[in-house]
C-alpha cells in the first residue's frame, strides 16, 4: 500500500485529551521549572556580564612604582614597547598625599608610571628588569574572578540542562498518566486504523500546549522578579544603573517555546514507544 | 421504535468480492514460557468466501474471540498463515496493517463506544481517522444513524442509550467506512430477543450489500433461525466448517 494513501485523523478531540489532561498540575509544575530556568538563565547572563567587566578592568591602566630618585625617562623608554606609559608628575603625587601627610618638602616619594599594557607578558618582564620596580596590577585577582564568573556561568547552563531533563521526565510521567486514562480509547482508535503518528501527534500537541502555557506563566513571573532584582543588583555589581539589556530577554522569550518543544517531543516519543507494543 | 428492516442504504458500498479470509494451520499461544503457555487456537484452517455471511460457533472459551481478533488484526498468530482481504498479514508492514484495518469493521461484545463522544461522533470516528472531509462525513454519518434507527439520539452520549441502541450504534460505527470485512463478537449477547433479531437483520443486510460478515455467537437458536455457513470451534480447534 502506498504511504500517501493513508490520510490522517481529523476532528477536534477524538481522544478526549482535554478531559484527560484537565487538571492544572502539569502546567503548574512546568511554570515552576520555567521560573527556575529563567533564574538560571539570568544567572548565566549576569555572570557573563561580570566577567566581561572584570576582564575590561584587567585590560585597563595599571601602575608601575619605582624607587625614589629613579630615572623616569629611562624607565618609560624601557616599558614603552609593551604599554602606553604616562609618568605621574611628582607635584601631583605630593598634592594627592597632602591631606594625610601635609606639606613635607623633603619627603622622598616613589616615582610612579601609569601604564596601559599592550603586551602584558612583555610588560611584566620589562618591569622585573628595572631595579626596585613593581607592577601594581590586578591581573591575578581579576583572573581568579573571571574564572569564578565562568564557573558560575557553566553551572547556570548545567542547571538549565538539568531543568530541561526534569521537565522531560515530568512530561513523560504525565503522558503515561494520559495513556492510562485513555488506554481503551487509544486501542480502539488503533484498531479502527488510526496511524500511530496521528495518535502520538494528538498527545504531543496537547502536552505542548500545556507546557507552553505553564512555561509562559512561569517565565513572566520570573521576568518581573528579575527586573526588580536587576534594579537593585546592577548598581552594586556593575557600578551603573540597571539597563534593559541587563536581562537575557531573547533567552527568556525562548523558554516557553523550548518547554513546548520538550513537551511535544517527549510526549511523541513516549506515545510512539507505547504504541509499538500494539500489534 | 424497531424497524422491521433497515432502510435502504444508498449507493456506494465496498468492493464486492474482496472479502476473502483464509487461515492455514493457525495457532495462537497465550502466556509466558512454553511450558506454561496455553494454546487458544491450534491448527485452525478454513477459508471464507468473499461477500459471505458466516457464523462462528462454540462454547465460551472455545477460541472464538481469539479467532476474531486475528481476523481484525488486534492479535498476531503464533504460528500458521493468516490472510485477510487477500493479504498475508505476517508480511505486511505496520503502515500497511493500518491501511488494512481501515477496511475491516469490528463490533465488540461490549460495544466499546467512546464515552466522551456523542453517538454521532462515535459513528464519525472511523471516517475522521481516515481523514474524510466534513461534508462527506456529515452525509454518511447521518445516513448511517438513520439506517440503524438512531438519528434522533445523535447528540446523546452512549451511556444513556439502551443496550440495543448501543449495539446498533456500534454496528453503525463498524460499517460507516464501508468495510470489506465485518467481524462481530457476540453482538447479541446482552440483548433481548427483539433487539437481537434487529441486530442480526442489520448484519444480514450488510452481507446482502457485499460485505463479508463473520458473527460469533454461543446462541444455538440464531444459526437455526438464520441459516448460513458456520465455523464451529471447541477447545481451540476447528471441529466443523460448513
Amino acid at each position: 500500500m502506498a504511504r500517501g494513501a493513508l490520510r490522517g485523523l481529523r476532528g477536534r478531540d477524538p481522544l478526549g485529551l482535554r478531559r484527560a489532561f484537565a487538571d492544572r498540575l502539569l502546567p503548574a509544575l512546568v511554570a515552576a521549572m520555567a521560573l527556575l530556568a529563567a533564574l538560571a538563565l539570568a544567572g548565566a547572563h549576569g555572570a557573563g556580564q561580570l566577567a566581561q567587566r572584570w576582564q575590561a578592568g584587567a585590560a585597563g591602566p595599571a601602575l608601575v612604582t619605582l624607587p625614589a630618585g629613579a630615572d623616569l625617562a629611562a624607565a618609560s623608554a624601557a616599558l614603552s614597547p609593551h604599554a602606553e606609559v604616562a609618568p605621574v608628575p611628582e607635584a601631583r603625587m605630593r598634592e594627592l598625599l597632602a591631606p594625610w601627610v601635609g606639606e613635607v618638602p623633603g619627603l622622598p616619594l616613589p616615582r610612579i608610571l601609569e601604564v596601559t599594557p599592550t603586551d602584558r607578558a612583555g610588560l611584566e618582564a620589562a618591569v622585573s628588569a628595572l631595579p626596585g620596580a613593581r607592577l601594581e596590577g590586578r591581573g591575578e585577582s581579576v583572573a581568579q574572578a573571571v574564572t569564578l564568573a565562568a564557573g558560575l556561568r557553566a553551572l547556570s547552563l548545567l542547571l538549565l540542562l538539568v531543568i530541561a531533563a526534569v521537565a522531560a521526565a515530568l512530561v513523560a510521567v504525565a503522558t503515561r498518566a494520559g495513556i492510562a486514562a485513555r488506554r481503551e480509547t487509544i486501542v480502539i482508535l488503533h484498531e479502527l486504523g488510526a496511524r500511530d503518528s496521528d495518535i502520538a501527534g494528538r498527545f504531543a500537541t496537547r502536552l505542548a500546549v500545556l507546557c507552553l502555557g505553564g512555561a509562559a506563566a512561569g517565565t513572566a513571573a520570573a521576568a518581573l522578579a528579575l527586573w526588580f532584582l536587576a534594579g537593585a543588583a546592577v548598581p552594586v555589581a556593575l557600578s551603573r544603573p540597571a539597563a534593559w539589556d541587563d536581562l537575557p530577554w531573547t533567552g527568556l522569550a525562548a523558554l516557553p517555546l523550548a518547554a513546548a518543544a520538550i513537551g511535544w517531543l517527549t510526549a511523541r516519543l513516549t506515545l510512539r514507544a507505547w504504541l509499538r507494543r500494539l500489534p | 421504535m424497531c424497524q422491521a428492516r433497515p432502510v435502504a442504504y444508498k449507493g456506494r458500498w465496498t468492493e464486492r468480492g474482496r472479502g476473502l479470509v483464509r487461515f492455514t494451520g493457525v495457532g495462537m499461544r497465550y502466556g509466558g514460557p512454553r511450558g506454561r503457555a496455553a494454546w487458544g487456537l491450534l491448527g485452525v484452517s478454513f477459508e471464507l468466501a468473499p461477500a459471505s455471511f458466516n457464523w462462528l460457533l462454540g462454547p465460551s472459551g472455545a477460541g472464538k474471540s481469539s479467532l476474531l481478533r486475528l481476523m481484525h488484526l488486534s492479535l498476531r498468530a503464533t504460528e500458521g498463515r493468516v490472510e485477510v482481504l487477500g493479504e498475508d498479514v505476517a508480511r505486511l508492514s505496520r503502515w500497511a496493517l493500518t491501511g488494512l484495518r481501515r477496511r475491516i469493521g469490528v463490533v465488540f461484545q461490549d460495544d466499546r463506544l467512546l464515552p466522551h463522544l456523542s453517538a454521532y461522533e462515535n459513528v464519525a470516528l472511523p471516517l475522521r481517522i481516515q481523514g474524510v472531509t466534513e461534508m462527506r462525513l456529515t452525509a454518511d454519518v447521518g445516513e448511517m444513524l438513520r439506517w440503524v434507527g438512531l438519528e434522533h439520539r445523535a447528540e446523546e452520549p452512549p451511556e444513556i442509550l439502551s443496550g440495543g441502541e448501543r449495539q446498533r450504534l456500534a454496528i453503525a460505527r463498524a460499517i460507516v467506512a464501508r468495510p470489506s470485512l465485518l467481524v462481530a463478537d457476540e453482538p447479541t449477547a446482552n440483548l433481548d430477543e427483539a433487539q437481537a433479531r434487529r441486530v442480526i437483520a442489520l448484519l444480514r443486510e450488510l452481507h446482502r450489500m457485499g460485505t463479508t460478515v463473520v458473527v460469533a455467537t454461543h446462541s444455538e437458536t440464531l444459526p437455526v433461525e438464520y441459516p448460513a455457513p458456520a465455523l464451529r470451534l471447541e477447545e481451540g480447534r476447528l471441529v466443523s466448517h460448513g
